[in-house]
């Protein structure tokens, strides 16, 4: 199992064969269509994302040490932009996750989508993430 | 099409287009292709050089200094409001009152009747309103206790005037409709509606910032108590707007901010207020921005708003026609005769967001979303739409971009 830093370069040199946006939207179409769907009962109003245009639903839960992330949206380049964010985060420890920085978003040419301006909600996305490693991270401490 | 080539005759697009140094970069890599146009307009020459000028040769504090360039800046500042009245021939220049903008001037109003309304008294706005003209009312409903009732809208994005009749009565005190919906182009029946609302004894508030761009109002023919406008929609600055009111309504109403520049006489035990439009002018406006809107109408009227309304008409249709070539498409709203220069639509099965993102990747800018205005989303159960907004300034062959665009998004999402 690959760690954080590791998958981040994996997704970096996937990019880098792509000669414009139209082959790296294309690519996030797909993974976007690949994405490893949130189960009905986790589609609920309390997992939706707030600031998105698009509604993002995500959910994480422990699998032994691990946190495993599942998530979903009505929009596809979303989908793509949370599939990465899956790809790097889940089955990883909460620790690892709150200490994770994601300048590897800029390297593959999505800066644009951490704009503040933009209303995909990737940093918010990112947050939330971090706030479910922080809080069964603080779940495991007092175990 | 023979329609199109007419409308390229209807005014010097070539030449308008030069007016505007921003419609020559490009985006993505690719030239620009302005369609958010009901969101803000893009500023011409002439008015950013009207800006320049301010700063360069006039600017000095307003109404209050002897020296001579305080008198240039102040007169230059006076004469932006008298041609904001002409242009919207109010009776007195006092009635126009100098905003920052639509929100501004919605909120002055709204603050004022906060000490006239009672709590059995009602409200009325329509069901296609901005949130601008919904939150306040709400916020003046929790402060006097009365009631917001909606008109509401049917399915082809028009106000149902026999609803509308219907919620008028003697409690009714206020009503406030957009003249043209933001999110539709839907050009609501302002006269009828001012009309029945005087029946009851009801004042009217119109929202214009969606008209003044593309038709002239004329607040006396229509005889309505509250009109607003932001500049910015219509060729000006940022920052700055206007409030009508009629003189005897705009007296009645407190003053909304203290300040300087809006008292009379001012001791620690009692202020008296100055009179219009000062007393609703408190601090030091921006004087810029309200010479600029001055500048930017004298543009739109060289130009002549019955040419840019019948231009205009004709991208819509031709953009309408073209669109709907495309499978999947609904658009949202009226017929063009109905509305403004305004496309807001979805493609079947795909998210408005995703058509937006790929879009601004051809250069092409467009709206997505709920364009605040939520209450009409969740009317036709939709997360938002795909506003493409034109202007007089945008061309046929902008819109064969956007539609070769279109298609080419719709491909990599299905």
């Amino acid at each position: 199992m690959s760690n954080i830093q590791e998958r981040q370069k994996e997704i970096v040199e996937e990019f880098s064969i792509f000669e414009d946006w139209m082959d790296r939207y294309e690519y996030m179409i797909d993974l976007g269509k690949s994405l490893p769907l949130i189960e009905d009962q986790y589609k609920t109003d309390e997992n939706i994302i707030k600031g998105c245009q698009s509604r993002v639903w995500v959910y994480g839960a422990m699998d032994n040490d691990k946190l495993d992330f599942t998530a979903d949206s009505d929009a596809i380049i979303t989908k793509g932009i949370i599939a990465i964010l899956i790809r790097v985060f889940s089955g990883q420890k909460p620790e690892d996750i709150i200490g994770a920085n994601t300048d590897f978003i800029d390297e593959i040419g999505l800066k644009e989508h951490l704009s503040p301006n933009r209303a995909n909600g990737l940093v918010s996305m990112i947050k939330q993430m971090k706030m479910y490693a922080i809080a069964y991270n603080s779940q495991q401490n007092k175990a | 099409m023979n329609m199109v080539n007419t409308s390229e005759q209807l005014l010097d697009i070539d030449s308008i287009r030069k007016d505007f140094p921003i419609l020559h970069r490009e985006i993505n890599g690719k030239p620009l292709v302005y369609f958010d146009n009901a969101a803000t307009s893009q500023t011409p020459r002439q008015v950013i050089d009207c800006i320049v000028d301010y700063y360069e040769n006039k600017n000095a504090n307003i109404h209050r200094g002897v020296h001579s360039l305080s008198q240039i800046a102040t007169d230059a500042y006076e004469s932006a409001r008298e041609k904001v009245r002409a242009h919207f021939n109010a009776k007195h220049g006092h009635e126009i009152i100098m905003t920052s903008g639509t929100t501004h001037s919605i909120n002055l109003v709204a603050n004022g009747y906060a000490s006239i309304l009672k709590p059995e008294d009602e409200i009325l706005v329509s069901a296609m309103e901005h949130h601008s003209n919904i939150v306040p009312w709400q916020m003046l409903c929790q402060k006097t206790g009365s009631k917001l009732k909606v008109i509401p809208m049917s399915e082809k994005g028009e106000l149902v005037m026999e609803a509308y009749k219907d919620l008028l009565n003697e409690h009714t005190k206020l009503v406030f409709v957009n003249h043209v919906s933001n999110a539709l182009g839907t050009i609501n029946p302002i006269k009828e509606i001012i009309d029945l609302a005087h029946q009851v004894n009801a004042k009217v508030l119109i929202d214009g910032a969606q008209s003044a761009p593309h038709l002239k109002a004329d607040v006396q023919a229509l005889d309505v108590d509250y009109y607003t406008v932001s500049a910015h929609k219509i060729c000006g600055p940022t920052g700055v707007g206007m409030l009508y009111g009629k003189e005897e309504l705009l007296n009645m109403l407190p003053p909304y901010q203290g300040g300087g520049e809006m008292i009379d006489e001012v001791t620690f035990e009692e202020t008296t207020y100055a009179g219009l439009p000062h007393k609703f002018e408190a601090g030091t406006p921006n004087i810029s921005g309200g010479i600029a809107f001055g500048a930017a109408l004298d543009y739109m009227n060289a130009i002549g708003f019955d040419t840019i309304a019948a231009y205009e008409m004709q991208l819509l249709i031709y953009a309408t026609e073209e669109i709907e070539k495309i499978d999947g498409v609904r658009i949202y709203g009226t017929t063009p005769e109905h509305k403004t220069a305004v496309l807001s639509f979805n493609i079947e099965g795909l998210h408005p967001y995703d058509i937006g993102t790929l879009l601004d990747k051809m250069g092409i800018a467009v709206r997505t979303g709920h364009h605040c205005a939520q209450p009409i989303m969740d009317f036709y159960k939709i997360p938002g739409t795909v506003r493409a907004s034109f202007s007089f300034y945008n061309s046929k062959a902008e819109i064969d971009s956007f539609i070769t665009a279109l298609k080419k998004a719709k491909s990599m999402l299905l």
